[in-house]
């Protein structure tokens, strides 16, 4: 079984992000950049279906610009086999990104694909979903646990209600939700082990999609901030505030 | 226009999160259409139809929308979405699940989880963890939003919508529904609550969590967490408060033992008054609390049940 994992990079998850100047996009001038937290749990999750003898083969692909490379060095430092990096400097829409990807499913002969639920900065929660639909394949998101066995994907979902397990025909997308598994840290020869490992690069204009973006960012601003209260000595004092001055209790 | 929005239900009753989502059409403007999907819904459609600005409820009512699976659900919104010019869901793990699935099969994009309307194209939403507010907007013939419902108040209950059923089981067998693990919970729901109190990691264990529900059952209030909490597993997953979990905005927030990271924060920072209590005075969560109690939580928490 051959599996596809998706990783994207992102700004640092810890960095507090602003508008730029002129309020038409944001400043990401100098930020820390990262892997999407999700996707070192898919990642993860791909490297242990290896490990169980279940998964033949785990492709790394990321969509971005040529700084992306570190993200998928990372995978492959993990324990993923080999990359692929489709350069572009444009942000691209989930929209996008399913399309490009459902054409890397074509050419690998890829059986699962494990992507993060949402990526930390923009919380889409959408490319999986989007990716699922293009391909015609079944869907499971916000996975807490993964169980493969002759051709199916039993898959315990995280939902608002508690926890909902159903089960998938493979080929399948699964996005991956934060209690999948506790993602790995590279070893050091590991990290110098990935430096050897394939990563294909790829122009974008090679996959001749029409990638033209279906929403216009007008503007971004900073959200109001809330002004730190009082500090009370007292829960009786507490409860005067939130009853009489509040009016909340 | 005309608007098809997806309902939260659970076959039985509806969610409110639906009401606040129709509070969003009814800004956008145009009739609205409510669709109810699932196995026996009759009591929950029935619900529906009284919501004030529904126009018409649909009710799809067969044994492959049990479990709402994305595949299914996504079929039949396929089988009307040419009706539409938006096609509406709540911000749910339903919502994300099945809205861009239909996106992608109609050739669309999606807004998620927008938090206003700002004209029948235009809408903001937050990114990077609350810290930026996006104004969009969008190209699309046919525009797919999902609704943030903390960000729009509960539609009104005294229409009379008219209840049409869809015919057509789209059951395209490429996934099957297990089961459901629901937590039982007798306390109101977390999104919509107007006190929940909050445990985080202070908490220590999941027994422990007991002291918040004592205090809760006091004033009718839900029990939320942080990651740190449910990664724990102090407490499950579905009480999870936070950029990646529910978002709430109740009247009252009470976070005990509870830091106060920005992906916290952009789950609770719109409520309406913030307490905390944390031994830490440097604690985050007091930049953004109107009041703070510097105090170890196993001596605050009894005399908060006491005092109540
Ligand atoms: C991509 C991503 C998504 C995330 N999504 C979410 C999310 O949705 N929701 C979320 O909550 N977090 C989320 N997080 C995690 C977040 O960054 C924090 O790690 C988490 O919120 C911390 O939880 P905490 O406040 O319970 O724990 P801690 O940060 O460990 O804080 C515990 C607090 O308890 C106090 N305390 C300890 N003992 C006592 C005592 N006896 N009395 C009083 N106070 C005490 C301490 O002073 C401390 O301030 C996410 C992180 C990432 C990277």
């Amino acid at each position: 079984m051959k599996i596809l994992i998706m990783v994207k990079r992102v700004t640092d998850p810890n960095v507090t992000i602003r508008p730029n100047m002129d309020s038409s996009n944001v400043d990401l001038t100098n930020v820390k950049m990262a892997m999407n937290p999700f996707c070192e749990i898919a990642t993860e999750e791909a490297i242990r279906l290896k490990e169980a003898g279940i998964a033949s083969e785990v492709i790394v692909l990321s969509i971005g610009d040529k700084q992306s490379q570190d993200q998928i060095r990372t995978s492959l430092a993990m324990g993923a086999d080999r990359g692929i990096l489709i350069e572009t400097d444009a942000t691209l829409e989930p929209l996008n990104i399913a399309k490009l990807a459902a054409k890397v499913i074509e050419e690998e002969e890829i059986d699962l694909v494990l992507l993060g639920k949402q990526s930390s900065d923009k919380d889409n929660n959408q490319t999986g979903q989007m990716l699922a639909a293009i391909k015609d394949w079944g869907q499971a998101t916000f996975a807490s646990k993964l169980y493969i066995s002759n051709e199916k994907a039993t898959v315990t979902r995280e939902v608002d209600t508690g926890l909902q397990t159903i089960e998938l025909t493979l080929p399948a997308i699964v996005t991956c939700d934060l209690r999948l598994n506790t993602p790995r840290f590279a070893s050091l020869p590991n990290i110098m082990k990935a430096k050897r490992k394939p990563l294909v690069i790829k122009p974008i204009e090679e996959f001749g999609l029409d990638l033209t973006p279906r929403f216009k960012m007008l503007n971004v601003e900073s959200p109001q901030v809330r002004e730190a209260g009082d500090i009370l000595g007292s829960v009786d004092e507490l409860l005067e505030k939130l009853k009489t001055t509040e009016g909340v209790l | 226009m005309t608007i098809l929005i997806i309902a939260e239900h659970d076959n039985s009753s509806l969610k409110e999160i639906t009401l606040n989502t129709i509070t969003a059409a009814t800004q956008i403007g145009g009739d609205i259409d409510l669709l109810i999907a699932g196995e026996d819904c009759a009591a929950a459609a029935e619900a529906a139809a009284k919501i004030s600005g529904v126009t018409r409820v649909l009710v799809a009512d067969q044994a492959c929308y049990n479990g709402q699976l994305a595949e299914n659900m996504a079929a039949l919104i396929m089988s009307m979405a040419s009706n539409y010019s938006h096609i509406l869901a709540p911000s749910t793990a339903n919502g994300k699940n099945v809205l861009p699935r239909v996106a992608a099969k109609l050739d669309v994009s999606v807004l998620s989880d927008i938090i206003s309307v700002e004209s029948p194209d235009t809408f903001k939403r937050s990114i990077y963890a609350g810290n930026i507010i996006a104004t969009l907007q969008s190209l699309d013939p046919i525009k797919l939003l999902t609704v943030r419902g903390t960000s729009f108040s509960p539609a009104e209950q005294n229409g009379s919508a008219f209840i049409k059923v869809v015919d057509g089981a789209f059951d395209e067998a490429l996934s099957l529904f297990i089961n459901n693990d629901s937590v039982v919970n007798e306390r109101p729901e977390l999104t919509s609550a107007k006190i929940v109190i909050s445990g985080g990691r202070g908490m220590q264990n999941g027994e422990n969590f007991s002291m918040l529900e004592k205090v809760a059952d006091k004033v009718g209030a839900a029990v939320g967490a942080t990651r740190a909490a449910v990664d724990a597993g102090f407490v499950p997953n579905d009480m999870q408060v936070g950029q990646t979990g529910k978002i709430v905005a109740p009247d009252l927030y009470i976070a005990v033992g509870i830091s106060g990271a920005i992906q916290h924060l952009a789950g609770m920072k719109e409520s309406k008054v913030i307490v905390a209590i944390n031994k830490d005075p440097e604690a985050p969560i007091f930049q953004v609390a109107d009041y703070g109690i510097v105090s170890d939580l196993f001596d605050t928490l009894p005399e908060l049940e006491n005092a109540l």
